[in-house]
């Protein structure tokens, strides 16, 4: 299953940083976000678009995590040579990691 | 100062330069407000703004000021409504005799126009000793430095309100400040307040961007569906002199205030939401509280704050290249092994003619011009594929040139490329540094 079905998720930029906000639809899933959406598991999706360090900030009482991601926009609005100068579509692109099946990982853990 | 006000209504005109006008003017006729609001300074406008300015000292504020005054002058004079503006840009005084001009032009002629100075510190910038935020290296150090210029707060926009200005214009100032002003000024916080100003930071931050909290960059069919986006309204907030606030719009207009676009708006772009640095307070967004009342009218609160910084950002403008630029586009079997063969071509024609970009970029629109990471399998062949190859070079010319190597790929290169574009343009790029405060020296001039 992918982020998409149970969060959404909006893109901002400032200068060659940029801010990406996920929101579980339903805050009975925030607490697996939180598990899953660890900054590692956010720059390795996104692989080599994000040259700096991933800081994620935990907000429940909004259902929502906050990733700045440095580095992650070649260079900024102002002079980067990418097409999506702003990093608009980031958000989306986040939505698009698959998450983990967790019923298979506990089944798993079951086992003597 | 008006203390006793029970509400007062804020309205958002426009949340970028080129913001769509009729859903200002619906705000400025039908949204009972008691300010229109227009933010229109994104991090770059300005230094292209004094790059104009240059040019012509008369221009250099907003290109489309003239025609949002046109269009929402007569309903904010009937109604009554202040307005506060950026659109100054780098040139507030020019922009205020030409809020003048039309407001004369439409039988006007007594408003009261007022602009703030001194965020334009270009002098001191160059002079200073201070570091570039990004880079570390000293400003003074920065080649090509074109425009510098400070976030300033709401404390001189609170000036001009006092003094009585119909239209109030700035060039920098922060975004929530211009937002944070009116509330000030009509429920007379005081300037160290600060969760007041915290909260009123929050109330500025979720209109600062227009259409962004009623529904627009929201919508994904199926998962977020928002209605009549073609008509999108624009945003108003209903604050109390407790700094409570309903975010609402004009009943009948497109869009919608929820609970779900009000949370992404308060949290976009603000990096640590603790602590929100602007020239006001230093805002904490990690206690507010978002609930919707009634169907388009959503209640935000809790907005709190500490201590202002002691330091204004400022925005640096700097010469930095050249950027040149082409694209082609296949289609049909085998369109990605073309467009994968031209990019092959142009890279081996920059060696061949010695034209070396510091950097250079060579996408497929539709399959990794966004994300990078992507792996193509052959089985998932594009139907079409648009090669997109920009470059840094040091001249005009280099530029022009790399845009030329991609358009003679018509004639020269694999089958079937159609459509090229081709542009160069200098790039004037943006890096920040810190003054201390008490450097910057704020002005309020009236006009009338």
């Amino acid at each position: 299953m992918k982020l998409h079905e149970i969060a959404h998720a909006r893109a901002g930029d400032k200068g060659n940083t940029s801010d990406l906000t996920v929101f579980a639809y339903d805050p009975a899933h925030f607490a697996r976000l939180e598990r899953e959406l660890t900054p590692q598991r956010v720059k390795s999706h996104l692989g080599r678009m994000v040259e700096g360090e991933v800081v994620r900030y935990v907000l429940p009482g909004l259902s929502a995590l906050k990733f700045v991601l440095t580095g992650a926009l070649g260079g900024g609005v102002t002079r980067t040579l990418a097409l999506d100068a702003h990093g608009k579509c980031l958000s989306s692109v986040l939505l698009g990691l698959e998450l983990r099946d967790e019923g298979k990982k506990t089944r798993r853990s079951r086992r003597p | 100062m008006g203390a006793a006000r029970k509400k007062i209504r804020l309205g958002a005109g426009a949340g970028y330069s080129g913001d769509r006008i009729e859903p200002a003017v619906e705000l400025a006729e039908k949204g009972d407000l008691d300010y229109l609001i227009f933010e229109c300074l994104a991090e770059r406008t300005i230094a292209l703004a004094q790059q104009c300015r240059l040019n012509d000292p008369a221009k250099g504020y907003d290109p489309l000021l003239e025609d949002r005054m046109v269009a929402v002058l007569p309903g904010c004079r009937r109604n009554g409504v202040r307005i506060i503006t950026n659109m100054g840009a780098a040139n507030p005084a020019a922009a205020a005799a030409k809020v003048r001009a039309v407001a004369a032009r439409i039988g006007w002629p007594d408003i009261k126009v007022g602009y703030i100075t001194g965020d334009e510190v270009l002098k001191l910038a160059a002079t200073s000793r201070g570091r570039v935020l990004e880079t570390e290296t000293p400003v003074a150090r920065l080649a090509g430095l074109v425009s510098a210029h400070a976030y300033l707060g709401a404390e001189p926009l609170v000036v001009a309100l006092a003094g009585g200005a119909d239209v109030v214009i700035t060039g920098r100032t922060a975004d929530p400040s211009l937002f944070l002003a009116p509330l000030i000024h009509e429920f007379g916080w005081a300037l160290d307040d600060w969760n007041r100003l915290g909260q009123g930071t929050v109330v500025g931050h979720l209109l600062e961007c227009a259409g962004q909290v009623t529904g627009g960059y929201f919508a994904d069919p199926g998962h977020k569906d928002v209605p009549g986006l073609a008509r999108l309204g624009f945003p108003i907030a209903e604050v109390s002199a407790n700094g409570r606030a309903v975010i609402t719009k004009v009943p009948g207009s497109g869009g919608a205030v929820t609970v779900r676009n009000c949370r992404e708006q308060l949290l976009y772009e603000i990096h640590n939401p603790a602590c929100y640095l602007t020239p006001d307070v230093t805002a904490d967004f990690t206690r507010v509280r978002i609930t919707e009342v009634a169907p388009d009218r959503v209640a935000v609160t809790g907005g709190t704050g500490r201590r202002r910084p002691d330091t204004l950002k400022v925005s640096l403008g700097y010469r930095d290249g050249f950027i040149g630029e082409g694209q082609i586009s296949y289609a049909g079997p085998g369109a990605l092994a073309r467009a994968r063969l031209a990019t092959e071509i142009v890279r081996e024609r920059l060696k061949l003619t010695g034209l070396q970009p510091a950097e250079l970029r060579c996408d497929l629109v539709g399959v990794n011009a966004i994300f990078p990471a992507v792996h193509v399998r052959r089985k998932h062949e594009p139907a079409e594929v648009r090669v997109r190859i920009a470059g840094r070079t040091p001249t005009l010319a280099d530029a022009v040139r790399l845009g030329n190597e991609v358009e003679t790929l018509y004639t020269n290169g694999p089958a079937g490329g159609g459509g090229v574009t081709k542009s160069a343009r200098e790039v004037i790029a943006i890096a920040s540094t810190l003054i201390p405060r008490d450097a910057v020296r704020t002005g309020f001039v009236s006009t009338s």
